[in-house]
């Protein structure tokens, strides 16, 4: 019997243009956890996605317990007990979260579905790792957290031995990563192991036994993680020092640029306001951060802010009252937006990358002359804007936005939106997803930003990026902004008690 | 940039070639089954009778005229995700609009007769493609509904309308449009003739060839074209980038009518000798333009080719009939080659788009695929 459960050995997979895998070894030993660590296009999803069976390498073996396997697909990858939870759900939305579970390996008798043997399997499941679920509630009405629960459950269900996390803690707040880390533990003290993907160090020392780097396509080396700091993980993976906490001075706010008063938004669901009666100011030159629990407004707000939904109230931006103006007119005049979802709003998949550089500027008498497009203008800008933010892809501007990495997909929108120079930047998770070096490239392009006199709008999930960032942090609860708080005067505990509703400041 | 879209070319152009030859082979297997005696020479007389004399290689290219229009008018909506179905119904309105101006407005001097009849052709059939865009804008209601239900208005209304303005009973059906509606010759029946029976092509096949060009470079080059696009692949994102999707649906929808409304006319002011005849069928030449944009990969250019292609085969059919074989028969084989090459390809690329989602995509990007799929299928 091999010490390893998995062992990938030389793996070599080409793209156009790129080797994503340049003989890349992995070995997964049982009953470890083993992160996979490594920069914005570095080659970790094709690795897993090889393991998967989702991609043919062109060179390599991959073995299971010491024998050499063919996997064609994921079915295969399922019979040898590989499961996968993919970074972006692969739920069937109107399915209940028990029909989901069971999809594909339904057991049936004289043509009808055995619900109930499959039901007690997945409540016992359910107890055992501590994964609660309700089965009957549909997969619309969960929350990110719980569907990935019923993705793990999928693969439990399945009684998979492997199971491979590409980014699973990317979508999810603290409080669910903590539970999930959790799980995780649970998981492999059953003898599973796993493959976890992440770009946040301190996740990997959290849970982690060893942890293998990769660089562009490259094996740098697999390490114990009790051995290294996060300091030098970050080296290894880089190839540099990495500034993991941003050097700012502090803000010298002006002039108000965006007055918000009285907004409110329909929910889509219930009859409740998603955003109800708020009203705030950004000032130029000063980072204000959104902070609250996903689900609390903050995506209605923004939503409502860039023209895309439809909302009461009044917003005014520099001196100008656009509540009624077109999405068009707001971005010509002066404002930004990372999008929260970059596969639904900020990219058009299927265009090439210089085509998505230029998606709210294509008509500007810069790259569209008389109608037409100039082409040589439009390339040499998206050339110009990839050097600069070093957007990582197999063939440069001509490169389809669909075959980019996750991370070099949300470089390229950052890169769009800051380059507009916009007088107020909405900025929606604006490091999700994006590895050590490049959040350090991206925090600092933000604050140079204020420190040129714009205004940004920051909404993060992520508790560390709230306090490192922001000047002033706006708490939103239930669709109400609950406080109005200064980052140096309130601790991590005290903010995390305004964003449960366990505490509220009257602003 | 033009590399990069040559390659993608040349690999649409094989798919389509191939799926030409399986639908060859099974129009071949059902005349065989047909009419074995004949079959093989029956299937020579389809592969070459389009080029057996001069007049018929002018016959393809006149009935190739309308269908290339259709095709192009499918081929346009399609890039902004719309499937265009109302194509028999616009032919059909811009057919009767470009008639009646042939027969009624007989003041006008003759080349402006006909591009006036032209002109009013393209209206009529913008407006009806403007109602399926309207609905599909604005409330949402699915164009395809929409557009059926648009071609058999279109097609009563014509019967109703030729009845009442322009009907000539002699001929039960509508009067001809006067000579100084008809479009050029431009010499054409000088070069394609069979002894002394000139073929019917006219200017017709030189401006769908211009339009085909036109509608290339719109969408190809022009910041028209980049909105269209991106409203076809990526709606939420096309909103987001300030783009106003109502606007180019309804747009393009009303640009696709007129394309297939200009085939209309293109094929009654040929002075071939054609009334509008009372039916209950919808146009042909309206359907066909799917077939032809599916074999021309939705590419302006590829859709002219498929277009002379689609009619090469009808007219090598009609060659066929010296077989004695029943009309019906001829169509009924070259439909299946026709419909199986398209639905081929159609196989094709809806395969391709579902191994996208496991080969071409990288892993990141894989619930978009999966919703493409979603809305591919819907
Ligand atoms: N299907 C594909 N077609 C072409 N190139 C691809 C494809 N999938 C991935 N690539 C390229 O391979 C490289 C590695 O991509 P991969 O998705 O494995 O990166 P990653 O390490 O997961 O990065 P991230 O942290 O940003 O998710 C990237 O440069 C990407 O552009
Ligand atoms: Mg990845």
């Amino acid at each position: 019997m091999s010490e390893y459960v998995i062992e990938m050995c030389n793996i070599t997979k080409e793209f156009p243009g790129i080797i994503a895998n340049d003989n890349i070894t992995l070995q997964l030993r049982k009953g470890e956890i083993h992160a996979l660590l490594g920069e914005n296009g570095a080659g970790k999803s094709t690795l897993m996605s090889v393991l998967f069976g989702m991609y043919q390498p062109e060179k390599g073996v991959i073995k299971k317990d010491g024998q050499p396997v063919q996997i064609k697909g994921p079915n295969d990858a399922n019979r040898l007990g590989i499961g996968m939870v993919h970074q972006h759900f692969k739920l069937v939305h109107n399915f209940t979260v028990l029909e989901n579970i069971i999809l594909g390996v339904e057991t049936v008798k004289g043509g009808l579905l055995k619900m109930d043997d499959a039901r007690k399997k997945v409540m016992e499941l359910s107890e055992k790792y501590g994964l609660l679920v309700d089965p009957d509630a549909l997969i619309e009405d969960i929350t990110v957290g719980m569907q990935q629960r019923v993705e793990i459950l999928k693969m439990l269900y399945r009684e998979n031995e492997i199971l491979i996390f590409d980014e699973p803690t990317a979508v999810l707040t603290p409080q669910e990563i903590d539970e999930l880390m959790n799980i995780m533990k649970g998981l492999v003290k059953e003898g599973k192991s796993i493959l976890f993907i992440t770009h946040k160090l301190n996740e990997i020392k959290a849970v982690a036994d060893r942890c293998t780097v990769l660089r562009k396509g490259k094996y740098i080396g697999t390490v114990n993680v009790c051995d290294v700091t996060q300091q030098e993980m970050s080296e290894m993976m880089v190839g540099r020092k990495v500034n993991l906490k941003v050097d700012k001075e502090p803000a010298q706010p002006t002039d108000v640029l965006l007055e918000v008063k009285n907004l409110s938004v329909h929910s889509k669901h219930g009859t409740k306001n998603a955003v109800n009666n708020v009203s705030f100011q950004v000032r130029k030159g000063e980072i204000v951060c959104l902070a609250g629990i996903d689900g609390n407004g903050q995506s209605e707000l923004v939503y409502a802010l860039a023209g895309l939904e439809k909302s009461e109230g009044t917003v005014i931006l520099s001196g100008e009252d656009i509540s009624t103006e077109s999405i068009r007119y707001r971005n010509t005049h002066g404002l930004g937006h990372i999008p929260e979802d970059r596969h639904r709003h900020g990219l058009v998949l299927d265009y090439p990358l210089a085509y998505n550089m230029v998606l709210q500027r294509y008509f500007e008498p810069k790259f569209c002359n008389k109608g037409f497009l100039r082409y040589d203008e439009i390339f040499s800008y998206s050339d110009k804007l990839i050097e600069q933010y070093d957007v990582r892809s197999g063939q440069g501007s001509k490169t389809i936005a669909r075959s980019m990495s996750g991370g070099n997909q949300q470089k390229a929108i950052v890169a769009r939106e800051i380059d507009r120079d916009p007088d107020l930047l909405i900025a929606v998770q604006p490091t999700r997803g994006l590895d050590v070096g490049a959040i350090e490239y991206i925090h600092k392009e933000l604050i140079a930003q204020r420190d040129a006199g714009k205004g940004i709008l920051l909404v993060s999930l992520e508790l560390d990026e709230v306090m490192n960032l922001s000047d002033r942090i706006l708490v939103m609860f239930e669709g109400e902004i609950v406080a109005d708080l200064d980052p140096n005067a309130v601790t991590v505990q005290e903010l995390g008690l305004y964003m449960a509703g366990a505490k509220r400041e009257e602003v | 940039m033009d590399k990069f879209l040559k390659k993608e070319g040349t690999a649409s152009f094989l798919s389509a070639v191939a799926a030409v030859i399986m639908g060859l082979l099974v129009g071949l297997i059902v005349l065989l089954v047909a009419s074995p005696s004949n079959a093989l020479a029956g299937f020579g007389m389809i592969l070459t009778g389009g080029f057996s004399d001069m007049k018929n290689v002018g016959q393809v290219l006149y009935y190739a005229t309308p269908i290339i229009m259709t095709g192009l008018s499918v081929a346009f909506a399609n890039k902004t995700g719309l499937f265009n179905i109302g194509g028999a119904g616009q032919y059909m309105v811009g057919a009767f609009a470009a008639v009646y101006v042939g027969v009624e407005w007989t003041f006008l001097p003759p080349v402006l007769h006909c591009i006036v009849a032209m002109i009013a052709a393209m209206i009529a059939g913008a407006i009806w493609g403007l109602v399926p865009g309207l609905m599909k804008a604005y409330c949402n209601v699915n164009e395809v509904i929409s557009c059926i239900m648009m071609n058999y208005i279109g097609l009563n209304l014509v019967n109703l309308l030729v009845r009442q303005t322009i009907f000539d009973s002699a001929r039960n059906q509508s009067y001809w449009p006067a000579d100084s509606a008809e479009l050029s010759k431009l010499g054409f029946d000088k070069i394609f003739v069979a002894g002394a029976t000139p073929s019917s092509v006219n200017a017709g096949i030189v401006l769908a060839v211009i339009a085909g060009i036109v509608m290339y470079i719109v969408i190809d080059r022009t910041k028209f074209g980049y909105e269209l696009k991106a409203c076809g692949l990526n709606r939420e994102a096309a909103r987001y980038a300030g783009i106003n999707e109502k606007r180019s649906i309804v747009l393009s929808m009303v640009i696709a009518g007129g394309l297939a409304g200009l085939g209309g006319a293109f094929y009654y002011l040929s002075g071939a000798g054609a009334g509008i005849a009372i039916t209950e069928e919808l146009a042909a030449e309206g359907f066909n333009g799917i077939p032809v944009a599916l074999l021309g990969m939705s590419n302006p250019i590829g859709s002219v080719f498929a277009g002379i292609f689609i009619s090469y085969l009808k007219v090598g059919g009609q060659a066929m009939q010296s077989l004695g074989l029943a009309p019906e028969i001829i169509d009924i084989i070259t439909s299946v080659i026709i419909y199986f090459a398209a639905f081929a390809l159609f196989f094709k690329l809806m395969l391709a788009k579902l191994s996208a989602g496991k080969q071409k995509t990288n892993a990141n990007a894989e619930p978009v695929s999966q919703n493409a799929k979603k809305g591919g299928t819907a």
